[in-house]
C-alpha cells in the first residue's frame, strides 16, 4: 500500500492500515474509534440513517455510481422479514484491487459498515459475497465475524439496541458475472449465476424472493465515517460536486502502480503522474481505462479530466471502479483489447444471444487482426458490435461494457488496426 | 381494451399482455425463441426486438424486447424500424455463427421454427468465417433424439422440463458460448412429459425417435386432427402418416383441454398401429376369408343364434351403438369388470348427478388448492398431473400480482415465487411423483384415504356423515386440509377410479359436495379406466358377468366381441369357461391379444388411424377423432357391425352409409346423446370455395411415384364418406374449423409455432372455439351426502390386501403394443411395506409366489417406504400379470 499523499488529506477508509499489512484486530480497530458509529448510529431511526447517507451523496463505488441513500429508499420498511444485506466483495473487473486491501487490511471497518446499511434498511440477515481467490480476505473476514459475534456487534439484540443482524461469508467460484448484483443473487442461492430480469429491482425481491440490497465493500466502508463526522464532512472531503474519498489504483508501465486514497475528482493527469511516479523511462502513455476493463479509453487529451463520475462520464467514458489501466506506445492497442474481449468471451454467462455469440465473434476477429489475418470489412463487423451489444438490447450490463474499451479503441487508435490488416502483421 | 399505434397504425388490443403476443394476435410476423405462450418470457433470445417511443415527438426511439414489455395505453412501437429489423436479422446471424447447416439431414427440417425465423429475418449471408463450436450428444433414451451441436440456446427445453413440467434430471451446464442442454450423463429421460422437448425445442436439438425409425418430412405426411387414445382425459393429437404406417403423434392445441402439451404415453404409444401383430384381414378358423363373404357368413350366423355383443370402453361411442343396434339393447354388455363398472357407474353418477361442476385441465391449471384422493395421476392421467403441477404456482402468483409484475413475465416471477408453493394434498396408496410438490402426503389403503376424505367433508360441512376413530395425526392433517380449502379461491378435488375403491369416490364427492356449498368454484375432477369409460357408461349396458352367467345358463351361444381383450376384465378361469361355451366367437378388434385367440372370426378393426368415431372424455366432452388414411381390409368396426346389421336385415342399420348416419341415429335414438351429431361438421361440409379440408400439406411429395413399383399410373384417392376432409392435398389452404385441424400450417410458419394463427389470441381457445361438446354438467339431482363411511383399515396376520398401482408405460393395454414405449415398461413385481417385509424376511428382489383372487403369481418384492403395512401393491397390467378383481386378500407364499 502506497501512502505518498500529504498528512493535511483526510484518507477515513485507509489511515488506519497497518505497514504491515495484517488485518486490525477488534481491539485495534476500537482503539483507533472502531464501532463508535455502530454505538451512534443505533441512536438513529431507520429512516434517519437513510437521510444522513442520503444527504452525504454517497455514490456506489461499485462502478454504476448510484446513489447509496436513495437505493436504501426503494427498500420497503415495513415489510415482512426477512431482509437481506449483501457486501459485493466480488471484486473481478480486470485491473482492479482497490476492494482487495480494504477486505485484507480493515474487515471491521466493512462489518461496521455493513451493520449500519442493515439497520438502515431492517435487514437481519447479511451475507458477504467474497471472490474466490481472495483467500486472505476470507481469513481475515471470518476471524472478524468470530470477534465482532463474540462482542455483542452482531448476532441478537446489539448492543442492547434491540436489533439482530447475523453475518455470512459466502466466497464464489471465480466467474466474473457474479459480480453483477442480480446474478450475485443467483449464484448466492446456489442457482446458475445469470442475471435475473428488472423490475423487480433487488430492493423489493432479492435474495430468495425477499428484499435485499447488495452494496459495495467501498461504499460500505464509508459509512461509519459518515455516521461519524456528518454528511456536510464527507461531501467536502470531495473536489468536486461527487462527495468523499475514492480508492484510486494505476497499473501498467508506470513507475509505481499502485492504489491510493484520494479526495474524489483529482485528476488522471495527478494520479499518474504525482502518485504513479510517471511513465517507466522509455514508455509513453498512449491511453487509459479509467474504471476497469469495461469503461472506454481515455487518451491524452482527456488527462485533466476530474476523476469523479459525472466528469469522466462527460469525458464519453465511465470511472467505473475508478482504478486506472494504462496503454503505453510499446503495447499493442490490438493486442490489448483482444487480450479484454478474450476475458470478457469466457466470462459471458451464455443467457442471451448477443452476448454469447457476439463475444467470441469480437474476440476471434481481434485475433485474426493481430495475427495480420484480419481483412478490412472486419472493423465494420466490429462496429457492427460495438452498436448491436450496446445497452438495452442485451440481457444485462455486461456485453456494453465489453464493447466499451473496443469502441473507443477503435476510435483513437484505428489506425493500428488498420495497420494491422495492411501490412498483415502485428507493428508492435 | 387500450390502444398502442404500431408503426404509426392504432390498434385495440387487451392490456395485461406483453407486445411479442400482442403483435403475434395481431398478425404480424413477429421472430422469437425463448419465449412461449404457455412458459412466459425471459428475454433471454433478444430475437423480437422493436422499437419503442416516448410519444409522438419521439422519432429516435430505443430497442426494446417486445416479450419483456407490457402493453400500456397510447404506447407507440415500430417493428418496421430499419434498426430494428437490422438488429433482428443480427441475432439470427450471431444464432448461425455455431448452428451447423445439416437442414437437409435434420430432422427438424421443414418444420423448423429456426429455418422460419432465419426467412423472416431474412438473414442469408454468413459473414462469420471461423470454426463452429461443437458438442457430444447424450442417448436419452427410447423417445428422444439428442443433437446438441444445432442448439441455438434458447433455454426453453430447460423452462419446460424442469420449470413447467417438475424434471430433475435434464439441465443447463456450462457456461458463454458452450452452454450445454443435457443430462449429467447419457440415461433415459425421466419426465413422463420428455416428448414436449420436440415440439418446445425451435430447432432440431430435441427430435422424436420414434419418428426417427421411420422418417418423414412433416410435410410429406398425411395427417387428421384425432383424439389420444390412452387415457380417459381426451387430449387432441395430429397423427401423421405415409406409406400406410402411422409415423408420429403431434400435440394438438385444444384450449380447455391439452394446451400445448401431451404426455409420453400419447405422443409414442402409437407404434401399436404399425405392429406385426395387427389383424388385417378377416380371418375364419384361422384362414384369411373375403370381406363381403365373411360378412354374409356372420350375418347368417347371428340370424340362427342367440348372439349378445360385447362392448368396449376403448371403441368409439359408434362401434358401441352399432354393436348394441345389432344385437339388441337387452343383449348389449359392456365389457368392463363388475368392479370397473361399478367404479365407472359411480364416478359417472357423480359428474353427471352431482353439485359440483368438473372443471377443464385448463381450468384445473388455475385451481388455487388441490386434494387428490387414490390417484397417482402420473401414472393413470398424466396431462392432469401436469396441470396440477401448475396449480401450486396459483397462490404464489399472488406475491407476483402485488409487486405488480405480471405472470408471463416468468423470469422475475419465478425468482420472487422461489420454492413456495400453493396448497396440494396427495393421498395415495404409495409415493407418487407429485409428492415433491405437495403441501401433505398421507400413505393409506384406500380405506383409510376414504376416511381420510369423509373427515375433510366433515369439517367443512357438519351435516356431511361424522366419523369415528380417526387417529391424531390423521385428525390434524384433516384440519389442516379442510383449512386449506376453506381458504382458497377455486379448490379442485381430484379423484378417480384407479384405486378400486367406490368409498374413496364418495369421499371425493362428499369433501366437493361440501365445499360446494361454501365455494361455487369448487371443482371436481374424476379419472376413468379408458379413453371412451366414460361413453360407454352413459350409453349403458349389462354387466359382463351376466354375460358370462348367459352363455352359462345356455341362453346365449354367438358372441361378438367389440375391441376388447376380455382376459383383462375377467380372469382366465372365466373367461376361458366361457369362450369355450359359446358356439361361435366373433372378435372385432385391430391388434391381436388373448381373446382374438380364441376367436374363430377375426374381423380387423381400425385403430383410431383408421377410423372415425367419437369418445368421450372424463369431463363429459364429446369429440370426433378422424381417420387419417386408408388401409386395404381395414374398417371402423361400425362400419363392419352395420355392413353385418344390413346384410342380416337389421331395419335400424340398414340405412346407416356412413358417420353422420350412425351420429344421427345415435342422437335421435339415445337421449343422453341428443345432439351428438353436432360435435364435428357433417360429411358434406365444404370450405368457403366449395372444397375439402386437405389432409397433406401443398408440399406433399411422392404422390405420382410412390407405388410406382406396384403400376404405374396413380392410384385414385381414396374418397372420404365420412368428413368433409380429402386424403390428398387437394383441397382449400385456408383455416379450417377448429374440430377439422389436419396440422399446423401457416405462411412463413412451417412449424407447430404456427399454432399462433389459429387462436383468436395467442394461448387462447382456437379460432371458432375449442372443438368438443360437453355431453352433460353436474345437475344437482343428487345432493345428499354419501353415508356409508367405510370401516378403519384392519391388516390381517399373515395376508396382505392387493391395491393396484400403475404405470404410465405398462399398465395402458394399446401404448404398451408399442416398441418403444415397450422398452419403458417395468418388471412386475409386488410392492410390499419394509415392516411387512422384515416381518417376512422378505429382501428387495426375492422371488415370491403371491396367492390373490384364486390365481398365483411368481413375482420379485420390491420394497417400498411409504406404503401402509398390510398391503400389498400390484402392478396393473404389466406383463404376466394378468386381470386381478382387486382389492381383495393374498397371501404370500415364499419360493425359499
Amino acid at each position: 500500500m502506497e501512502r505518498g499523499w500529504g498528512e493535511v488529506m483526510e484518507r477515513p477508509l485507509t489511515q488506519h492500515i497497518r505497514k504491515d499489512g495484517r488485518p486490525l484486530t477488534l481491539k485495534e480497530y476500537e482503539a483507533v474509534g472502531g464501532y463508535q458509529a455502530l454505538r451512534k448510529m443505533l441512536k438513529l431511526t431507520p429512516k434517519e440513517v437513510q437521510t444522513l447517507v442520503k444527504d452525504s451523496n454517497l455514490r456506489g463505488r461499485g462502478g454504476a455510481g448510484f446513489s447509496t441513500g436513495l437505493k436504501w429508499s426503494f427498500v420497503p420498511l415495513d415489510t415482512p422479514k426477512p431482509k437481506y444485506l449483501i457486501t459485493n466483495a466480488d471484486e473481478m473487473e480486470p485491473g482492479t484491487f482497490k476492494d482487495r486491501i480494504l477486505l485484507e487490511s480493515t474487515p471491521h471497518q466493512l462489518i461496521e459498515g455493513m451493520i449500519i446499511a442493515a439497520y438502515a434498511i431492517q435487514a437481519n440477515i447479511s451475507y458477504v459475497y467474497l471472490r474466490w481467490a481472495y483467500k486472505t480476505a476470507a481469513q481475515a473476514i471470518l476471524s472478524a465475524i468470530d470477534e465482532a459475534m463474540a462482542k455483542g456487534y452482531l448476532g441478537n439484540n446489539i448492543l442492547g439496541s434491540g436489533y439482530d443482524l447475523e453475518m455470512h461469508l459466502h466466497t464464489g467460484v471465480g466467474r466474473y458475472m457474479c459480480g453483477e448484483e442480480t446474478a450475485l443473487l443467483n449464484s448466492l442461492e446456489g442457482k446458475r449465476a445469470t442475471p435475473r430480469a428488472k423490475p423487480p429491482f433487488p430492493q423489493v425481491s432479492g435474495l430468495y424472493g425477499r428484499p435485499t440490497i447488495v452494496n459495495n465493500v467501498e461504499t460500505l466502508c464509508c459509512l461509519p465515517h459518515i455516521v461519524n463526522k456528518g454528511a456536510e464532512w464527507f461531501q467536502k472531503l470531495s473536489l468536486t460536486g461527487d462527495a468523499g474519498t475514492k480508492l484510486y489504483g494505476v497499473s501498467g508501465k508506470v513507475k509505481k502502480p499502485g492504489a491510493w486514497e484520494l479526495p474524489m475528482g483529482v485528476t488522471l493527469r495527478e494520479l499518474i503522474e504525482e502518485h504513479a511516479g510517471g511513465m517507466q523511462d522509455g514508455f509513453k502513455f498512449r491511453g487509459a481505462l479509467p474504471g476497469g476493463a469495461s469503461t472506454d479509453f481515455l487518451v491524452e487529451e482527456h488527462l485533466d479530466v476530474k476523476m469523479d463520475y459525472t466528469s469522466v462520464a462527460a469525458a464519453g467514458s465511465r470511472l467505473g471502479t475508478g482504478t486506472v489501466v494504462i496503454l503505453d506506445d510499446k503495447t499493442c492497442p490490438v493486442g490489448f483489447v483482444e487480450n479484454l474481449e478474450h476475458f470478457f468471451a469466457q466470462e459471458s454467462c451464455g443467457f442471451c444471444t448477443p452476448c454469447r455469440e457476439g463475444l467470441p465473434w469480437v474476440e476471434k476477429i481481434l485475433s485474426a487482426i493481430d495475427s495480420g489475418e484480419g481483412k478490412i470489412n472486419d472493423l465494420k463487423l466490429l462496429e457492427h458490435h460495438t452498436k448491436f451489444l450496446g445497452p438495452g438490447n442485451t440481457f444485462c450490463a455486461f456485453a456494453p461494457g465489453a464493447m466499451e474499451p473496443l469502441q473507443s479503441a477503435l476510435k483513437y487508435f484505428r489506425a493500428d488496426f488498420e495497420k494491422h490488416i495492411h501490412e498483415h502483421r502485428c507493428p508492435y | 381494451m387500450v390502444t398502442i399505434y404500431i408503426d404509426h397504425k392504432p390498434y385495440t388490443v387487451n392490456p395485461g399482455k406483453n407486445l411479442l403476443e400482442t403483435c403475434l394476435t395481431l398478425g404480424f410476423d413477429l421472430p422469437y425463441f425463448c419465449w412461449h405462450p404457455a412458459l412466459g418470457s425471459v428475454g433471454a433470445c433478444r430475437q423480437c426486438a422493436i422499437k419503442m417511443f416516448r410519444d409522438g415527438d419521439d422519432k429516435q426511439g430505443r430497442l426494446v424486447m417486445s416479450c419483456m414489455e407490457p402493453v400500456a395505453n397510447n404506447q407507440r412501437i415500430s417493428i418496421m424500424d430499419p434498426m430494428a429489423v437490422d438488429f433482428r436479422e443480427g441475432v439470427i446471424e450471431w444464432l448461425m455463427t455455431n448452428h451447423p447447416h445439416d437442414c437437409a439431414v435434420c430432422d427438424e427440417g421443414g418444420s423448423c421454427h429456426l429455418q422460419d425465423m432465419t426467412v423472416m429475418t431474412g438473414h442469408a449471408y454468413r459473414r462469420f468465417t471461423f470454426k463452429k463450436r461443437t458438442h457430444v450428444n447424450q442417448d436419452l433414451g427410447p423417445f428422444i433424439n439428442h443433437e446438441m451441436n444445432r442448439c441455438i440456446q434458447c433455454y426453453r427445453c430447460v423452462r419446460f422440463y424442469k420449470d413447467y413440467a417438475g424434471g430433475e434430471d435434464l439441465d443447463v451446464f456450462a457456461s458463454k458460448s458452450n452452454v450445454y442442454f443435457g443430462r449429467s450423463e447419457p440415461g433415459i429421460l425421466e419426465s413422463e412429459f420428455s416428448g414436449n422437448l420436440s415440439e418446445v425445442c425451435p430447432t432440431g436439438v430435441f427430435t422424436d425417435k420414434t419418428l426417427k425409425q421411420h422418417y418423414t418430412r412433416k410435410w410429406d405426411l398425411t395427417m387428421a386432427p384425432t383424439i389420444c387414445q390412452h387415457c380417459s382425459l381426451g387430449c387432441n393429437i395430429i397423427a401423421g402418416e405415409r406409406y400406410g404406417d402411422l409415423r408420429m403423434i403431434a400435440n394438438r392445441y385444444h384450449g380447455e383441454i391439452n394446451g400445448y402439451f401431451i404426455c409420453d404415453r400419447g405422443r409414442f404409444g402409437y407404434e401399436f398401429v404399425n405392429s406385426p401383430n395387427r389383424i388385417l384381414q378377416p380371418q375364419h378358423m384361422g384362414q384369411p376369408i373375403d370381406s363381403d363373404k365373411a360378412i354374409n357368413e356372420i350375418s347368417e350366423l347371428i340370424k340362427q343364434s342367440n348372439v349378445i355383443g360385447i362392448g368396449s370402453p376403448r371403441a368409439s361411442l359408434e362401434s358401441n351403438y352399432a354393436l348394441k343396434k345389432l344385437v339388441g339393447d337387452s343383449n348389449f354388455y359392456k365389457g368392463v369388470s363388475k368392479q370397473e363398472q361399478a367404479l365407472t357407474e359411480l364416478a359417472v353418477s357423480i359428474l353427471k348427478e352431482g353439485t359440483v361442476r368438473t372443471p377443464s385441465m385448463k381450468e384445473t391449471e388455475k385451481a388455487d388448492a388441490v386434494f387428490i384422493l387414490g390417484e397417482d395421476l402420473t401414472n393413470t392421467a398424466p396431462m392432469l398431473a401436469l396441470a396440477v403441477r401448475q396449480s401450486v404456482k396459483q397462490q404464489p402468483m399472488q406475491e407476483v400480482n402485488k409487486l405488480a409484475v405480471p405472470e408471463w413475465n416468468d423470469a422475475a416471477a419465478r425468482e420472487i415465487i422461489q420454492d413456495k408453493k400453493g396448497p396440494l394434498f396427495v393421498a395415495t396408496v404409495a409415493e407418487t411423483k407429485l409428492d415433491t410438490i405437495a403441501s401433505k402426503t398421507f400413505r393409506a389403503a384406500p380405506q383409510d384415504i376414504a376416511r381420510l376424505g369423509f373427515a375433510v367433508a366433515n369439517l367443512i360441512d357438519s351435516s356431511a356423515p361424522n366419523l369415528s376413530n380417526l387417529s391424531e395425526e390423521e385428525k390434524t392433517l384433516a384440519e389442516l386440509i379442510a383449512k386449506s380449502l376453506l381458504a382458497s379461491e377455486r379448490p379442485v378435488i381430484i379423484s378417480g377410479t384407479s384405486c378400486q375403491s367406490d368409498s374413496v369416490l364418495k369421499a371425493a364427492a362428499n369433501v366437493a359436495s361440501a365445499l360446494q356449498k361454501r365455494n361455487k368454484n369448487t371443482g371436481i375432477v374424476l379419472t376413468l379406466p379408458e379413453c371412451n369409460s366414460v361413453g360407454l357408461s352413459v350409453m349403458g349396458g349389462l354387466a359382463l358377468h351376466d354375460a358370462f352367467e348367459k352363455v352359462k345358463n345356455s341362453k346365449a351361444d354367438a358372441v361378438i366381441i367389440l375391441e376388447n381383450d376380455l382376459y383383462r376384465h375377467g380372469s382366465a378361469k372365466v373367461v376361458d369357461a366361457f369362450l369355450s361355451k359359446c358356439k361361435s366367437v366373433i372378435v372385432i378388434d385391430h391388434s391381436q391379444h388373448a381373446t382374438t385367440t380364441k376367436g374363430q372370426w377375426l374381423i380387423p378393426a381400425g385403430t383410431f388411424a383408421e377410423a372415425d368415431g367419437t369418445l368421450v372424455n372424463n369431463e363429459g366432452r364429446a369429440q370426433r377423432f378422424f381417420q387419417v388414411y386408408e388401409k386395404a381390409n381395414v374398417k371402423e368396426s361400425w362400419r363392419w357391425l352395420s355392413s353385418i346389421g344390413s346384410a342380416a336385415g337389421n331395419a335400424i342399420m340398414q340405412p346407416w352409409k356412413n358417420f353422420d348416419s350412425i351420429t344421427a341415429a345415435l342422437s335421435q335414438e339415445e337421449k343422453n346423446f341428443n345432439g351428438i351429431e353436432k360435435v364435428s361438421l357433417s360429411a358434406d361440409f365444404r370450405m368457403h370455395d366449395g372444397q375439402r379440408v386437405p389432409r397433406e400439406p401443398h408440399r406433399y411429395s411422392g404422390r405420382t411415384s410412390m407405388l410406382a413399383n406396384v403400376a404405374v399410373s396413380e392410384p385414385k384417392p381414396p374418397e372420404d364418406l365420412d368428413s368433409g376432409m380429402s386424403y390428398t392435398m387437394e383441397g382449400t389452404r385456408a383455416l379450417p374449423p377448429s374440430s377439422m385441424i389436419p396440422f399446423f400450417w401457416s405462411p412463413g410458419w412451417n412449424s407447430v409455432q404456427s399454432v399462433n394463427k389459429y387462436q383468436e389470441e395467442v394461448g387462447a381457445a382456437l379460432r371458432g372455439g375449442d372443438p368438443g361438446i360437453r355431453l352433460f354438467e353436474a345437475s344437482g339431482k343428487q345432493s345428499s351426502y354419501f353415508t356409508n363411511v367405510p370401516e378403519k383399515f384392519k391388516p390381517v396376520e399373515n395376508k396382505l390386501w392387493g391395491v393396484p398401482i400403475h404405470h404410465i408405460f405398462g399398465s395402458e393395454e394399446l401404448s404398451a403394443k408399442g416398441a418403444a414405449v415397450s422398452n419403458r415398461v417395468p418388471l412386475p413385481y409386488l410392492l410390499l411395506s419394509k415392516e411387512d417385509a422384515a416381518k417376512l424376511k422378505l429382501t428387495e428382489g426375492e422371488a415370491i409366489e403371491f396367492e390373490i383372487d384364486e390365481q398365483g403369481f411368481k413375482l420379485p418384492v420390491k420394497l417400498c417406504a411409504t406404503i401402509s403395512t398390510g398391503v400389498a401393491g400390484l402392478p396393473v397390467g404389466l406383463p404376466g400379470l394378468s386381470f386381478i378383481e382387486l382389492s381383495s386378500w393374498g397371501v404370500i407364499r415364499s419360493l425359499k
